[in-house]
């Protein structure tokens, strides 16, 4: 292959690689924060998309985003509030069960506001035929706001987490929740803004791609998917694992491509996952030995 | 003597509620209702066996459609090879559990998330092979699968001058399936599923070999499963990949849940109500958000579904009653 | 208890509201649908709906089909194939339907068609697979055009074009499915050949890594057959690609939203279709004017959106029906699909219908058009 293509494959991949970073980020913080594991993640992808592109047509692009990606948040705070935070010490299971039911029903809400027909965000720049020329490859310009966006999401929430007290007191949550407590950290608190960031972070990642990939009310389940294989890969554990577990699967997935039928693309990620769980559960990154379910 | 009456009895109440079914449609000359009846029984043999797998063994399978696809698939395929037509549906079973051997041995290891999710790639990987594969036919499926012959010139085909004949098939198979279940739970192997479903640790520290009896479960409620599909593909002359699909596992798991985790008979009677009413489309566009919204309240409010929820009321009125 | 109790209860109620309606049931057509109004085939099965639904109302309004009045049974099957076999059998059984209309997709329709053969129940279906006519089931009939001509009509244009080598990107629906195998019978005889032939899953998001493989081929020109969004985002990647080869698609492109997600990487795409969609450039005298300008202003003027080849089928249908009601003279099944197979010279949307014995699909090759995209419309390809 020559360099051209390969700087190709490796740009698609990577561009498929934010995407199920983002969700795994999702994953990793709700986790991290709570023990419970979002099968809702990939709707709030859909649900940022769908609701920038409503706002769009009332206003300019960049505050539709922005409003999308807020109320989004508080969707997902809401979802917390409303089913999750009065349950007393749920079993693992039930919490499986109940997120996967909160999924069906944000895509069933979603069918019924929106209807089926497809959408998408206008391009950020250019239209829908522009096409840069890099290094021998082209790509949409979309793309390249697909990654810029991501990056600048990514360095936005390490140093968040590393160097604010809020991100702080999030990390000490995940390590050590009753020593947390006797800091004067209102766990609540915390599992809140978890859910809320998760949202945000799907939500700004649904509408950064939207114009490329289209915005429809099933996507979140197979990006759910996807993204939960990432986020295992990387251990549920810190942020960047969780981005190098993405771009690591969408590369993969990506160049499959050259060498599978098309057919069985889907079947490179699941294989990835299954493998991963059935040899190493904990991830490539961490050192931690898990695989059996923390107590939520 | 009482004792083991009362542990069959569901058995019994089934089987005079499907000869009364049977008898009153007869009789107002509504027979259609069968088709329907008899497919929903057939789905409800999945359920029963999911039934076993998570209410006993908590053990959570989010790709259990996977196996009524393997099953039925299996025997549409065999079915079609003449000779071996005559044995279609075991075959069909003996690969669903080779199957499930194949699966289960290095997910059941995983434990919460992380089974629930080899689980559901299982499920996604079947959907997708079947989709993506000529062979399989495709997204069009297999059609024109000819009749079962069984025993006494029965046979389970969809042709509607057997229409009751293949009710009886059915519920027949369900009943049997029941009892079987029935008597695991009751034995020592129920003692031990219940002990590792307590706590894997404790029950293995007594000496409970929890990883064969988690892949033994594992694989008898795929058997359940793959015993509906291979029969299904019979009576519907045909299957299609949409068998293998996310929301028919995510249905199976809310039959089970709404049915009480551990409850066989409000299993079987969940699964029997809502299968038939979605077959029927009383649901319309609400398909899936009925199923969702089971679930969620459910979960949220009776995590030991129905019964569980009935008997709780029972011990609240009769505490109230006793106080009083 | 109550659960249990709940079939019971549903079976007695059911048992009084038949025996209330059997009344009328003596004089009056019963018409059953199957189409997957909701899920991923809705924009086939949502127009189909309307459609039947809007011509029943009217007919009804207006005397009925030969002064029968019709009853309408419609379901939605969201593309399951297991609920359209139970829907089928609810509706011979229970309804008793003289004829079903659908359903939308090809995997639905073939699990039904003996079902209906055996029930003496005729099926008009509106999928396009050829195994739905072939072999010929007595019952049975086929609406759409078939996927062979479409191939036959692209190929015949890239024969003009001087194109001999190109890329095939299917969806893996049966639609698609169907379509790769059309393709696939058809090159070698037209001198065009395949160089690559891959199949993606219809709710695929990114199609650049497969473009990117064909581009590597050298290529001439792309075919994609898929009636799924996925063909919007395949004509925009590859102008993002700067893969600028012309850009084939299927029948299944016959709906202007699709024109409309493409945006400006819709132009230029040359595809095969029924009429409809260019009725209005069509010649005062067509023989198909007239049917064509009757349902898209109809249809446009009711619902307030565009007019769809698929839509189309179910108009087809009912076309069919009341011609064949209007020649047997009578109700009677058995007079009606004999009277089916006997239509010469029906103009309607997808066609002009000639029926026979052996022909359950009636159409030719001649029932496509070249169409192509200017200006985001659809108009007629002229070369």
């Amino acid at each position: 292959m020559e360099g051209g293509l390969i700087l190709q494959y490796l740009l698609a991949g990577i561009a498929t690689g934010s995407v199920y970073a983002a969700v795994a980020l999702g994953f990793t913080i709700i986790y991290n924060a709570t023990g419970i594991i979002n099968f809702a993640q990939g709707e709030f992808l859909m649900l940022g998309g769908m609701i920038a592109i409503s706002l769009a047509r009332l206003m300019p692009l960049a505050p539709a985003i922005l409003i999308a990606v807020v109320a989004t948040g508080l969707v997902g705070v809401l979802l917390q509030l409303v089913f999750l935070s009065w349950l007393k010490n749920p079993a693992v299971l039930r919490l499986i069960i109940i997120t996967i039911a909160l999924s069906i029903l944000l895509r069933e809400a979603a069918l019924h506001i929106w209807d089926e027909k497809v959408r998408a965000l206008p391009f950020f720049s250019g239209d829908e035929t522009s096409s840069l020329a890099l290094f021998g490859a082209r790509v949409s310009p979309q793309v390249l706001w697909v990654l810029g966006i991501s990056a600048v999401m990514v360095a936005g929430l390490t140093v968040f987490f590393r160097s604010t007290m809020l991100g702080k007191a999030m990390r000490a949550c995940a390590s050590n929740p009753t020593a947390a407590r006797l800091c004067g950290i209102r766990a609540s608190t915390i599992v809140s803004l978890s859910f809320f960031l998760a949202a945000a972070i799907g939500a700004l990642a649904g509408c950064a791609v939207s114009p490329l990939t289209q915005t429809q009310y099933d996507m979140g389940s197979s990006l759910a998917v996807k993204g939960f294989t990432c986020a295992v890969l990387g251990g549920l554990g810190s942020v960047p694992a969780a981005v190098a577990a993405g771009l690591v699967v969408g590369i993969l997935e990506t160049a499959s491509v050259s060498i599978l039928p098309l057919a069985y693309k889907d079947v490179v990620a699941l294989g990835i996952l299954l493998v991963i769980l059935s040899v190493r559960p904990q991830g490539l990154f961490t050192l931690r030995r898990t695989g059996w379910a923390r107590r939520a | 003597m009482r004792a083991i009456l009362r542990r069959y009895l569901p058995a019994l109440v089934l089987v005079i509620l499907v000869v009364a079914v049977q008898i009153t449609l007869s009789a107002t000359r509504q027979e259609f209702y069968m088709t329907q009846l008899t497919m929903a029984a057939y789905y409800t043999m999945v359920a029963l066996g999911l039934c076993l797998l998570m209410g006993y063994a908590g053990q959570v399978s989010l790709g259990h459609a996977g196996f009524f696809a393997i099953g039925g698939y299996s025997s549409a395929l065999i079915a079609g090879l003449g000779a071996a037509a005559a044995v279609s549906i075991p075959a069909a079973v003996l690969v669903t559990a080779a199957a499930a051997l194949l699966v289960g041995i290095p997910v059941l290891r995983l434990r919460g998330h992380y089974l629930a999710m080899a689980t559901l790639a299982f499920g996604i990987i079947v959907l997708r092979v079947l989709q993506g594969t000529p062979f399989f036919g495709g997204a069009d499926g297999l059609s024109n699968v000819g009749a079962y012959p069984l025993f006494a010139g029965l046979a389970i085909s969809g042709r509607r001058a057997l229409r009751v004949q293949n009710y009886y098939i059915a519920w027949s198979l369900v009943t049997i399936g029941l009892l079987l279940a029935i008597n695991l739970v009751s034995s020592r192997v129920g003692r031990a599923l219940r002990a590792i479903n307590g706590n894997e640790d404790a029950a293995s520290a007594m000496g409970v070999n929890v990883a064969r009896y988690k892949l033994a479960t594992f694989v008898l409620s795929a058997i359940y499963a793959g015993v509906g599909g291979a029969c299904l593909v019979h009576f519907s002359a045909g299957i299609g990949p949409g068998e293998a699909a996310v929301m028919k596992s995510v249905r199976y798991v809310a039959l089970v849940a709404a049915g009480g985790m551990g409850s066989l008979s409000g299993t079987l009677a969940v699964s029997a109500a809502l299968t038939f009413l979605s077959l029927r489309g009383v649901f319309g566009l609400y398909d899936d958000a009925v199923f969702g919204g089971i679930l969620l309240v459910i979960m949220l409010f009776a995590p030991h579904g129905l019964p569980g929820m009935l008997a709780g009321v029972r011990a609240r009125r009769s505490a109230r009653r006793s106080a009083s | 208890m109550s659960r249990k109790a709940f079939p019971l209860t549903c079976v007695i109620l059911a048992c009084v509201t038949l025996y209330a309606g059997t009344a009328w049931a003596a004089d009056t057509v019963k018409i059953g649908a199957i189409f997957s109004v909701t899920g991923p085939n809705a924009p086939l099965g949502g127009p189909e709906a309307k459609t039947l639904r809007m011509l029943v109302d009217d007919a009804n309004k207006n005397g009925g089909l030969s002064g029968h009045k019709i009853e309408l049974f419609l379901m939605d099957s969201q593309g399951d194939a297991d609920k359209a076999v139970s829907f089928a059998r609810k509706l011979i059984d229970e309804d008793q339907v003289l004829v079903i209309v659908g359903p939308s997709t090809s995997g639905e329709s073939l699990k039904i068609k003996s079902l209906c053969d055996e029930n003496e129940t005729i099926l008009l279906s509106c999928a396009s697979n050829a195994g739905i006519v072939n072999p010929v089931a007595k019952w049975v009939f086929k609406l759409p055009q078939m996927d062979a001509w479409a191939a036959q009509r692209i190929f015949d244009t890239m024969k003009k074009l001087g194109i001999s080598r190109i890329g095939v990107v299917t969806s893996n629906s049966g639609f698609g499915q169907g379509g790769k195998a059309a393709l696939n019978s058809l090159a070698a005889s037209n001198g065009i050949s395949i160089a690559i032939g891959e199949e993606y899953d219809k709710d695929a998001t990114d199609l650049t890594s497969v473009l990117n493989k064909i581009k590597a081929q050298n290529v001439q020109a792309v075919v994609n057959w898929s009636t799924e969004p996925a063909q919007a985002i395949l004509a925009k990647n590859m102008r993002q690609l700067g893969f600028d080869v012309p850009l084939f698609q299927s029948h299944g492109w016959g709906n202007i939203s699709y024109v409309q997600a493409a945006g400006k990487a819709a132009e230029g795409i040359i595809f095969p279709c029924g009429r409809l969609l260019v009725a209005d450039a069509l010649a005062a005298d067509h023989p198909q004017k007239k049917a064509l300008m009757a349902y898209k202003t109809e249809y446009e003027s009711t619902f307030k959106e565009d007019v769809s080849t698929f839509g189309g089928h179910a108009n087809d249908a009912f076309l069919i029906i009341s011609e064949a009601i209007r020649k047997a003279g009578s109700i009677d099944r058995a007079k009606i699909r004999d009277a089916i197979e006997s239509i010469h010279g029906l103009a309607a949307t997808a066609g002009i219908f000639n029926f026979s014995p052996t022909d359950h699909n009636g159409l030719t090759s001649d029932a496509f058009e070249m169409l192509t995209v200017k200006n985001g419309q659809f108009v007629i390809y002229q070369k």
